[in-house]
């Protein structure tokens, strides 16, 4: 790319957020995003930039518009066996009120898409997809839950989402809500009223490494405008700063959160991305799970590292990972500048016997090797509360 | 923005001096955003008008930088191994490589200041 390609031209139609203009008022550089045209990064002048944005949310606050995110809610009498069925995480230990990390699986225990599965209620759990699979998803939940006794709904477009993240978003958000925000545990939800809206989902989830929440309000551009703006305006004792998707990016990269299309995809499989840990076996039968049982017997081909360059470049995503002799070994699925550890660090995949800790390999930059090694994920772990 | 009048150019959005000296303009930094990395060739290189001779990535992006003149390299602004991000605080102070230029008629071909806002200001509005 060219500097004068890294100047966005928006010209095709692309979808928008309720925010949208409020972003544009802003001055936030936009960028498509899977067919959405959302804000990278607001500008230099009100002090954000992908690198402040980051460290706001790794040390204070930050406000991300994440509406493109989409939602699913399945209601009935066997909505459980349901998501059970589509899913590989263990819906059966949900409480009400609780949500869990899980995914969407292929027959061939690939990724359709990874989920958070929220239950709202006895027989009622929400979905929340992702922007660029929406339409799949939702299809594919549809026709794969035509046996249960299951209403199958796509919210996606009836929420405003937004997220409020960081070891201050706690703070912001309590002086907006009557819900009482320090009895919502990590990953549970709570309902209350925030900024005058009655009955507002809030979860306390978010996909920064860091603690906050998502707030789900009406869409219509004057409510959200609206709840937008006072959410900034309550966090400014904070340094609360509107956070872009690059922001977002990086601080998901840290904490080896993985994205569609980068680190998961309907190539890649549950053991070679590493989230075992979210992939129940000894649940019920799901959607993927005879191949993962023979997939598992089978051996990795290939495993989700962490790199951290040892010789001065960056590693971006795509680009080859050679082993110390120049050989091709694999690929980097995401790679950037880490602005909170201010290292250059990447995930990415390579064979089983290059993957302990410690393992040096290079990474092909412009033609050439460049020195990086195999580290600890995820990169970034949250301290833990004193 | 205003664009000093003591240099040229490039729709590529690079400034060069007529004593050689080239950087970025305030415009594509402000583009760029946080700038984190600068690759540049060897004092010594030879530079081809058009042709990227180096990148400059910020925390998103790679971004190539295409010579507005051939000639051959005299300097390369070293300190922005270390501190790249003097290209944000302010890119028409911020050289990033000097050049011998071949053909001084190359040079004058590229936009005055005055012509580089307006192609910025077209640009902007498409």
């Amino acid at each position: 790319m060219s500097v004068a390609e890294a100047i966005p031209v928006v010209s095709k139609p692309v979808r928008k957020t309720a925010l949208n203009a409020v972003h544009r008022q802003m001055g936030a550089k936009m960028v498509e995003f899977n067919g959405w045209d959302m804000p990278v990064e607001y500008p230099a002048s009100i002090g954000c930039g992908i690198a402040a944005e980051h460290i706001a949310v790794r040390t204070g606050v930050g406000i991300f518009d994440v509406s493109h995110m989409g939602d699913i809610r399945l209601a009935g009498r066997e909505a459980l066996a349901a998501v059970q069925h589509i899913s590989m995480n263990d819906a059966s230990r949900l409480a009400i009120g609780q949500a869990q990390y899980s995914a969407l699986l292929y027959p061939q225990g690939t990724f359709v898409d990874d989920v958070i599965v929220h239950r709202l209620g006895e027989d009622e759990y929400l979905l929340v997809i992702n922007a660029g699979t929406r339409e799949k998803d939702f299809n594919w939940v549809r026709d794969n839950t035509r046996q249960f006794d299951c209403k199958v709904e796509h919210l996606s477009d009836d929420f405003t989402q937004i997220a409020i993240q960081g070891p201050k978003g706690v703070d912001v958000l309590q002086q907006l809500t009557d819900a009482d925000l320090s009895a919502v545990k990590f990953y549970w939800v709570t309902r209350g009223t925030v900024c005058g809206l009655k009955d507002v989902l809030i979860g306390r989830t978010g996909y920064t490494a860091e603690d906050g929440f998502e707030i789900y309000i009406p869409s219509d551009e004057e409510t959200s405008a609206r709840v937008w703006y006072e959410i900034l305006a309550a966090g400014k004792k904070f340094g609360a700063v509107p956070c872009g998707l690059g922001a977002r990016n990086t601080l998901r990269l840290e904490g080896k959160l993985p994205l569609y299309g980068h680190e998961i995809s309907d190539t890649i499989n549950v053991w070679e991305a590493g989230l075992d840990r979210f992939c129940k076996m000894d649940k019920p039968d799901f959607i993927g799970r005879a191949a993962l049982e023979t997939a598992k017997a089978g051996g990795l081909k290939k495993t989700l590292v962490g790199l951290e360059m040892v010789d001065r470049g960056i590693a971006r995503d795509g680009y080859k990972v050679l082993d110390e002799g120049g050989r091709e070994i694999g690929y980097v699925t995401s790679g950037s500048p880490a602005p909170f550890l201010k290292k250059n660090i990447a995930l990415a995949y390579v064979p089983p016997a290059q993957a302990a800790v410690g393992t040096t390999v290079k990474v092909e930059i412009r033609g050439r090797g460049v020195k990086a090694q195999v580290v600890p994920t995820p990169f970034y772990k949250r301290p833990k509360k004193p | 923005m205003t664009y000093p009048t003591d240099r040229k150019y490039t729709k590529e959005h690079e400034w060069i001096t007529a004593d050689g000296t080239i950087g970025i303009t305030n415009h594509a930094q402000e583009s760029l955003g946080d700038i984190v990395f600068v690759d540049l060739p060897k004092v010594g290189a030879e530079i081809v008008a058009g042709k990227p001779f180096g990148t400059v990535e910020s925390v998103k992006a790679v971004s190539d930088l295409f010579a507005p003149v051939s000639g051959t390299l005299t300097g390369v602004n070293e300190s922005l191994a270390t501190a790249p991000e003097q290209v944000n605080k302010d890119a028409h102070a911020s050289w990033i490589v000097k050049v011998k230029v071949k053909d001084p008629a190359e040079l004058n071909a590229l936009l005055s200041a005055a012509d580089y806002e307006k192609f910025v200001s077209e640009e902007a509005g498409h």
